[in-house]
């Protein structure tokens, strides 16, 4: 069987995700935000990030759980 | 230029190394036979190779490449995209992939042996093998000298941790490991631009007022208005747009010879739709990669376009001209990157420039070792052995590669111009191959002798033409013109260039062609089946449903490429 892409891109975004949105929350209001146009660009990144990979491994483990019953059932 | 990067875009890129090495350890244990480790036992679901079919195509050379463009001709660079690429994957989908994925053929090298002769594959072997390293090494090259310039890495010790890191991945994993970290890098370039779109279209105050600002820019460079911001309506004459080239040479050069050389014949891609796991899987491949193909532009070369919008709007606070009061084209992207991501996304968008970097050097990595083990050594140097043998001349083949791939990137380092003279004589050899195909797939009176002949006249007549002629301006005899007498001068480079590629690719087509009538047609019916079209039962797409059918994706693509063209007319 082969690997499951899903993992590794749903880890690593997911990872990425929380730790971005977690710096963007502790650096609100910072100076390099003018950058950014006053946006905190990184509370908004991280969210869809983390979303994103959170999707990914949601249908990664759908994925090998129903791989799992299949051969279960035979 | 200088952009400072905090820890946390460190952590990043550390999160990033890690994972790329994760994802090798954790192939390993599927890595059994030579089949395993070059071809992935052609085993992947089709929209993973899919990703990775555009994805090899996405290095980082080409991310900053089409930024520079971007701001130098605006919305005509789509082109690159749009007719240099997609009616190519869609023919390579639907009427190539079954010769190369139903005949036995490992390699597209080793489709010339089955359907011409042993010296057509000789041919494209040896140049093949010699223009991957190159590549990876010019690759290796930038990105040292790009961090080098943005960070300020040591020069030598990001080619050496480059390299390290890509021969970890790539000889753990094989080909499955490349076309995996491909996947990764195409939904980081996505993660790390979006955000800088974003914020430089809020900037620029939105399409319109880029567009607005466009037409100043074009004005001032004494073109019509709307020549940043349409591809067609001003290719009538080289002189009415940026490019300087006209819609014949466009759709010619670039949308026919070129395009479907590199789509259709370059194995780089190919070999990532040969990896899917079957043949309808294999064929939605290039289609399935047309689809965000489209739309790449979005990501790598609007920010050129608005970063050259707000270079000319007075107090934008961003501007690409240099210290020598020029627009800095190429540094474009990374000029972007610094301005308007702040540390955090910074770091995202800095990954996704090193995974195209090392994603670019891995899926030449993985070609070589695949063209050297079947093509060369089991072909000419020792045939006949045991199938771990060429496991392990796999792995050897990876690591020399590597190595050379860095005796590569530090000589581009020292003699840049021999670098542009090596990937001249490669466009050369380039040219003329979709001649070859087209008639070996399309045509069963082709004979291997006329083949070999046809290409290796064309590659010459390539040469000749490029010797011949000189684009405006030229300086020196990399451009053109060193046979000493120039016939005709080009509007520009990127004319010379497609107008070099036709020459070659119609004297390869005429010669094939007319030496086939006067040779001998070696080969009988039934060694060519699977290989020519006439000689190949047709496809039954079984159990597919007709709306996810490799002739129905295709349609949908050509029509969603043709919308594109004429909103963008």
């Amino acid at each position: 069987m082969q690997t499951d892409i899903r993992f590794p891109i749903g880890l690593l975004f997911t990872i990425v995700g929380v730790l971005i949105t977690v710096y963007g929350v502790f650096t609100r209001g910072a100076e390099m935000y003018q950058r950014s146009l006053g946006i905190n660009i990184n509370i908004w990144a991280g969210i869809c990030l983390t979303v994103f990979g959170a999707a990914m491994l949601v249908f990664a483990i759908r994925a090998q759980s129903r791989e799992r019953r299949a051969v279960t059932g035979k | 230029m200088h952009i400072h990067a905090g820890v946390i875009d460190y952590a990043i890129m550390a999160i990033y190394v890690t994972f790329v090495l994760g994802i090798g350890w954790v192939l390993k244990r599927n890595m059994k036979t030579s089949a395993d480790f070059l071809t992935s036992g052609k085993s992947i679901p089709a929209w993973i190779t899919g990703l990775a079919f555009i994805s090899t195509n996405l290095g980082a050379l080409e991310v900053i490449g089409m930024g520079a463009s971007g701001a130098k001709y605006g919305v005509t660079t789509c082109h690159f995209y749009w007719i240099g690429a997609i009616p190519a994957m869609v023919f390579l989908g639907v009427f190539m992939m079954p010769f190369y994925y139903g005949s036995k053929a490992r390699s597209v090298p080793e489709y010339l042996k089955l359907r011409f002769n042993e010296k057509t594959r000789g041919f494209n072997a040896i140049t093949f093998a010699i223009m991957t390293i190159l590549a990876s090494g010019i690759s290796m090259f930038a990105m040292a000298k790009l961090m080098q310039i943005l960070l300020g890495w040591d020069f030598n010790l990001s080619i050496l941790a480059s390299a390290v890191i890509v021969l970890v991945y790539t000889g753990l994993g094989g080909l499955t490991s490349a076309i995996y970290n491909e996947v990764l890098q195409f939904f980081l370039i996505v993660a790390g631009f979006v955000p800088l779109v974003f914020l430089a279209l809020k900037d620029a105050g939105g399409w319109s007022s880029v567009q607005a600002r466009l037409h100043v820019v074009a004005a001032n460079a004494g073109y019509a208005p709307d020549a940043w911001t349409r591809s067609w309506a001003h290719l009538g004459s080289p002189a009415a747009n940026p490019m300087g080239i006209n819609w014949f040479a466009l759709v010619m050069g670039l949308g026919f010879v070129l395009s479907f050389g590199y789509w259709c014949t370059n194995f780089l891609v190919v070999q990532r739709a040969m990896a899917a796991k079957s043949m309808s899987a294999a064929r939605s491949t290039p289609l399935i990669g047309a689809i965000p193909k489209m739309f790449i532009p979005i990501l790598v070369i609007l920010p050129g376009m608005i970063a050259i919008a707000l270079t000319s709007r007075q107090g934008s606070g961003f501007s690409i001209i240099g210290a020598d009061g020029k627009p800095d084209y190429n540094n474009t992207i990374p000029l972007m990157l610094g301005h308007f991501l702040p540390s955090g996304v910074l770091g995202l968008g800095l990954t996704a420039l090193m995974a195209s970097f090392m994603s670019g050097m891995a899926g030449n990595v993985t070609a070589f070792n695949t063209v050297w083990t079947y093509d060369i050594y089991q072909s000419y140097i020792r045939p006949g052995q045991s199938d771990k043998h060429y496991l392990r001349m796999g792995h050897f083949a990876t690591i020399f590669g590597t190595i050379v791939s860095m005796g590569a990137a530090y000589l581009a380092a020292n003699f840049n111009n021999i670098m542009d003279f090596l990937q001249l004589i490669f466009a050369f050899v380039n040219a003329p191959l979709f001649a070859t195909f087209l008639l070996g797939m399309f045509w069963k009176r082709a004979t291997g002798n006329a083949a070999f002949i046809g290409l290796v006249t064309g590659t010459f007549s390539a040469a000749i033409h490029h010797g011949l002629t000189q684009p405006a301006g030229a300086t020196s005899f990399i451009k053109g013109g060193w046979l000493g007498h120039v016939v005709y001068t080009y509007p520009s480079e990127m004319a010379q260039n497609f107008w070099t590629a036709i020459f070659a690719w119609s004297i390869c087509f005429v010669v094939t062609i007319a030496l086939s009538f006067t040779t001998r047609q070696k080969k009988s019916d039934e060694e060519l089946t699977g290989l020519v079209y006439s000689l190949t039962p047709r496809i039954k797409e079984t159990g597919v449903p007709w709306y996810s059918q490799p002739g129905t994706l295709g349609v949908i693509v050509v029509a969603a490429a043709v919308a594109l063209n004429i909103i963008f007319w």
